[in-house]
């Protein structure tokens, strides 16, 4: 039988939580690198037991965690991560020119096909690569000196790398985005860039309709149509069928469409998944009810998805990398919030059940569907 | 030139990375400075590179100091030598972290 296994970065360490295909009864087990930040874990879809973790805090800075046994064992890798050349300047919350700076790393994204290949995603904001199991890394400079960078600027979180996708259909295809710059895409492996920003409209930038500057909080995609995509944008759910050349909203019926996480199901590419928040100042969910909206038409028509989540008093937020699915025949969906839950439901998001009530905060959640 | 046992108290997170004690000792030999004793800290655990240091501008880490003999050193020059008590071994270089965060 199928078995999946959640791997949880939180704001005071690791976990991982294993279950059967039944996804009832769970495993627990942690918390790695106690104490610390760990932003996010993924591992390679080449080698399932091949995981990346980036361990951090304010005191000692980055280190970058690598497992080959699932998460059994750990061992810290490389953890150097120098900009290439002179980094320059980008904008700081006020305007004003502001040396690059690395601070972190926000996002591991594993390559499709080779263990050893891992890209990394920090703040501020620029791309790396290591292709030897994370002992070596390199920045991807094109991205950083394409041209916008001096004009990128910070969001409330920092300026942050924080989502990698790599194209299944395409190796030298890649997408990646950038609070507060918007979402770039490559197709030659990541030496040349270019921004995908248009029909993005973000009322709170000095030309709402600029070619960079756009609060992207996710992007995601189904792996059968890697030229559809989907994002949750500090305002607006939206949707681009052409690789990002042009965006559409889709936000449709949602109660509020500021968010952070936005997923796809993993057998039905046109059923999507977000979780409203009340608004940018305001990060929890409207009248205290947590709610998984779904759009089986790819945006648009949504539904509320409340079975089993709390309807009163909640005030948590479910942030960017914390909600993932699972490929097992009925998908999995789950997601962590920042009060410690972690919520499953083995049903495309008909019901949910937690997990895990009382972790620390989490900051992502990503599921591996094992054999 | 005779070699030096110098011995370095760690914060609680270092010592749970590298796997030691609250304190490590250190043979070392020539100049017993803040650099040279961390050059010799990270080459004897690898895992702590990064840690004490940003491994770029190798700037002590703004929430991380250096105490010796009750005596702050965290500003004193890198390749200042440090006193004759953690020469010695007499006294432990301590890497402390800053009381602060949640």
């Amino acid at each position: 039988m199928s078995k999946v296994r959640v791997l949880v970065g939180t704001h005071k360490g690791a976990f991982v939580l294993s279950s059967d295909g039944k996804r009832k009864n769970w495993d627990v087990k942690g918390p790695f690198f106690g104490g610390w930040e760990m932003y996010h874990l993924k591992g390679s879809p080449a080698d399932p037991n091949r995981l990346y973790a980036s361990q951090t805090n304010g005191w000692f800075g980055q280190l970058i965690q690598r497992s080959n046994d699932g998460g059994e064992t750990w061992e810290p890798v490389g953890n150097k991560f120098a900009y290439d050349g002179v980094a320059g300047t980008h904008q700081w919350y006020d305007g004003t020119p502001h040396p690059w700076e690395f601070k972190r790393v926000w996002h591991l994204e594993p390559s499709l096909t080779d263990p050893d290949t891992v890209y990394a995603g920090v703040e501020d904001a620029a791309l790396f690569r290591s292709t030897d199991g994370g002992q070596s890394w390199q920045e991807l400079s094109g991205l950083r000196k394409h041209g916008t960078g001096p004009r990128w600027q910070p969001g409330a979180g920092g300026m942050c790398l924080h989502t990698i996708l790599l194209d299944p259909s395409n190796a030298g295809r890649m997408y990646i985005a950038i609070s507060a710059a918007g979402a770039f895409r490559t197709n030659d492996g990541g030496t040349t860039w270019q921004p995908i920003n248009r029909g993005l409209h973000s009322q709170y930038i000095p030309d709402p309709n600029a070619e960079v500057g756009h609060c992207v909080h996710h992007i995601t995609m189904h792996p059968s149509r890697p030229e559809v995509l989907f994002m949750q944008k500090h305002w607006d759910v939206m949707r681009s069928d052409n690789a990002g050349d042009t965006w559409q909203e889709v936000s449709g019926n949602l109660p509020t469409d500021f968010g952070f996480a936005i997923d796809v199901h993993a057998h039905e590419p046109e059923t999507l998944y977000v979780v409203p928040i009340k608004s940018d100042s305001e990060h929890y969910p409207i009248d205290g009810k947590l709610r998984v909206y779904r759009s089986r038409a790819g945006g648009n028509e949504w539904e509320p998805l409340t079975k089993g989540l709390p309807q009163r008093d909640c005030y948590v937020n479910v942030l960017r990398d914390a909600m993932s699915v699972d490929s097992l025949d009925e998908c999995g969906v789950y997601f962590g919030t920042t009060g410690g839950q972690v919520y499953c439901s083995a049903d495309a998001g008909d019901s949910w059940a937690p997990i895990a009530r009382d972790l620390p905060a989490v900051f992502s959640v990503e599921v591996q569907t094992l054999p | 030139m005779t070699p030096r046992l110098v011995r370095i108290e760690l914060p609680a997170h270092l010592r749970t990375l590298a796997g030691v004690g609250r304190e490590v000792t250190l043979e070392m030999k020539g100049a017993i400075t803040q650099r040279s004793v961390v050059d010799a800290l990270e080459a004897r655990y690898p895992m702590l590179r990064g840690t004490i240091r940003d491994q770029v501008t190798q700037q002590r880490r703004p929430f991380l100091r250096f105490f010796a003999c009750e005596q702050d050193l965290s500003h004193e020059p890198p390749d200042a030598p440090l006193p004759d008590a953690v020469v010695s071994g007499t006294e432990p270089l301590i890497i402390l972290g800053a009381i602060a965060g949640g």
